[in-house]
């Protein structure tokens, strides 16, 4: 056990306090480190760019968890037995196999003005070109919907596990007594579902917060900084600014919101072992 | 079984499900087969702005070829399996013999491990990006292979600790009990007894782990940056930069480069689906 956590020490651990402390600094990664205390913290308020950031990251958090009742959906849809079922829900989960930077060159192609497959639909309804990765207001919503093709795959998956597990004595009962439908998928469906919901929940929310591949890869935070996201604010700062100082900054205020979540799910999972 | 199995409805909704079905997958992967269609158009076709009919010219072999040898893809390619491999094969070790201490020993401080390896796995990349690549540089071990290596293997290593930690934990004690008392060493335990029983999770996790490596980018950008040692998700955005019209090219790499874990993926896909599901039952 000794190397794995030594391992996990060096590389995860003490970087984060390392950035939390650096983030105190102003500093170009190469020269002498001056100490400007909370500066850095200072400047982000009054950085536009900033709060774009922070409120595309909401907005992530937001809509991806669309993944979630979506992922439900398609689960439904396909959790039948029928010929070839199996084929078939590997197909759906495809999406989640392939890189996200490939993802993202996908939908590129598919949001292009001029030739996309989007705007030859829009086309058929007689609407004009649509330049979505180019127009400040819907570039980020074309993000997070590229996104969530490979998140739905993924709670998709584990909402297919999860109704493999259903209690059928349970669902029999209910059937007995007139329940069917949506009122059965409320009533009993759904409760019955809830670590799976949960772990979609987190897997989302750690998604929503981590984007950065496809922020990279469709636009790289443009136009104009507009469909930036916290992760690709920071890693822009670092390596193209040389603004180390800065970055952690940013980096910081990051994992702050994601310690929200890490320690909510910490705090279950303890409750649990527990028993 | 919910929803109501489709062989007990109507006729109609049974009929309505079997053209549904098919048309749900074409409309689900409309975005690959796109690619794919891409990818073996010319040039010609796609200049002409023919990016969604039928390729008047079916350019397979041609397109495909072009990418091995007009771009350094092959390279790439290697580094990706020359990283993602040890990786693989590192944390996976590492970490079953860590599960096995924290899944069946009691000592101080085994929750605080534990939860640190499990909060470790959720934290945001950025805030280990500054020193982690400053160790690196430090390490001599920058812009070479092992950079990503000794990253990806401390990192995936919380992720597989866990894993195994879980796994390990529901094999029954009394059967460790009845092996000490045969006087069996607890290394004689671990390579006869664990290894043999945890044998499909440890291909569950080595089947994620190749994933998670091999798709990896923000690394990719951050600890290397010559051709030489990039793999194949920052080679293909590099080759973006460089191709940008070539569409047929770059869709033709992206397929190469999707390949390795979409073959593993329909291969090991029991193991793949039971990992990445751990929990999704219980708790």
């Amino acid at each position: 056990m000794l190397p794995a956590m030594l391992f996990f020490l060096v590389y995860v651990v003490s970087p984060i306090l390392q950035s939390i402390w650096i983030s105190f600094f102003d500093w170009d990664g190469f020269g002498d480190k001056v100490f400007i205390g909370l500066g850095n913290y200072v400047e982000l308020t009054e950085d536009p760019l900033f709060w774009t950031s922070l409120k595309n990251n909401i907005l992530w958090l937001v809509f991806y968890m669309l993944a979630v009742p979506l992922g439900l959906g398609v689960a439904l849809f396909l959790n039948q037995q029928v010929l070839g079922i199996r084929a078939v829900k590997s197909l759906f989960f495809f999406p989640f196999v392939i890189s996200q930077v490939i993802v993202g060159v996908v939908f590129s192609w598919f949001y292009d003005p001029s030739y996309g497959l989007l705007q030859k639909a829009l086309g058929l309804f007689g609407m004009g070109p649509l330049p979505i990765l180019a127009d400040e207001t819907m570039v980020t919503y074309g993000i997070i919907a590229a996104g969530l093709w490979p998140q739905i795959a993924y709670t998709m998956i584990l909402y297919l596990t999860g109704l493999n597990n259903l209690n059928p004595e349970q669902i029999e009962a209910a059937r007995m007594d007139g329940a069917h439908g949506w009122k059965m998928l409320r009533h009993v469906i759904i409760p019955q579902l809830r670590p799976a919901t949960f772990l979609a929940v987190v897997v989302t929310v750690i998604g929503a917060l981590r984007s950065f591949d496809l922020v990279a890869t469709m636009t790289g935070g443009g136009p104009y900084g507009s469909s930036s996201v916290l992760a690709f604010f920071m890693y822009e700062q670092a390596i193209f600014n040389y603004r180390m100082g800065y970055g952690a900054a940013i980096a910081t205020v990051l994992f702050a919101i994601m310690l929200i979540y890490i320690s909510f799910f910490l705090w279950r999972m303890l409750r649990a072992e527990r028993g | 079984m919910f929803p109501t199995p489709i062989q007990q409805t109507s006729p109609l909704t049974r009929i309505s499900y079997k053209v549904a079905l098919p048309l749900s997958i074409v409309l689900w992967l409309l975005p690959l087969f796109a690619v794919l269609m891409t990818s073996v158009r010319s040039i010609a076709d796609i200049n002409a702005g023919n990016y969604w009919g039928w390729p008047k010219e079916w350019m397979l072999i041609e397109n495909y070829t072009a990418v091995f040898t007009r771009s350094n893809m092959g390279r790439y390619l290697f580094n990706s399996v020359l990283i993602t491999v040890p990786v693989m094969v590192a944390s996976v070790a590492l970490a079953t013999l860590a599960g096995f201490a924290l899944a069946k020993y009691r000592f101080r401080g085994r929750l605080a491990i534990f939860a640190t390896f499990i909060g470790g796995n959720f934290v945001p990349f950025q805030i280990l990006m500054i020193p982690v690549r400053d160790l690196t540089i430090d390490l001599g071990l920058y812009d070479s292979v092992w950079a990503l290596i000794f990253f990806h293997t401390a990192f995936q290593t919380g992720f597989c600790t866990l894993f195994m930690r879980n796994f390990i934990v529901d094999l029954p004690d009394e059967l460790f009990e009845s092996c000490r008392l045969d006087g069996a060493s607890e290394w004689h335990i671990f390579s006869r007894i664990v290894l043999p029983l945890v044998r499909p999770a440890l291909a569950a996790l080595a089947v994620l782990i190749f994933t998670f490596v091999w798709n990896d980018y923000f690394w990719a950008l951050v600890l290397v940056q010559s051709d030489e040692v990039r793999p194949v998700t920052a080679g293909i955005s590099a080759l973006r930069g460089q191709w940008l019209a070539s569409w047929q090219l770059i869709s033709a790499g992206s397929i190469v480069a999707a390949l390795p874990p979409v073959i593993l993926f329909f291969t090991m896909q029991r193991h793949f689906i039971a990992g990445l599901t751990l929990g999704a039952t219980k708790g």
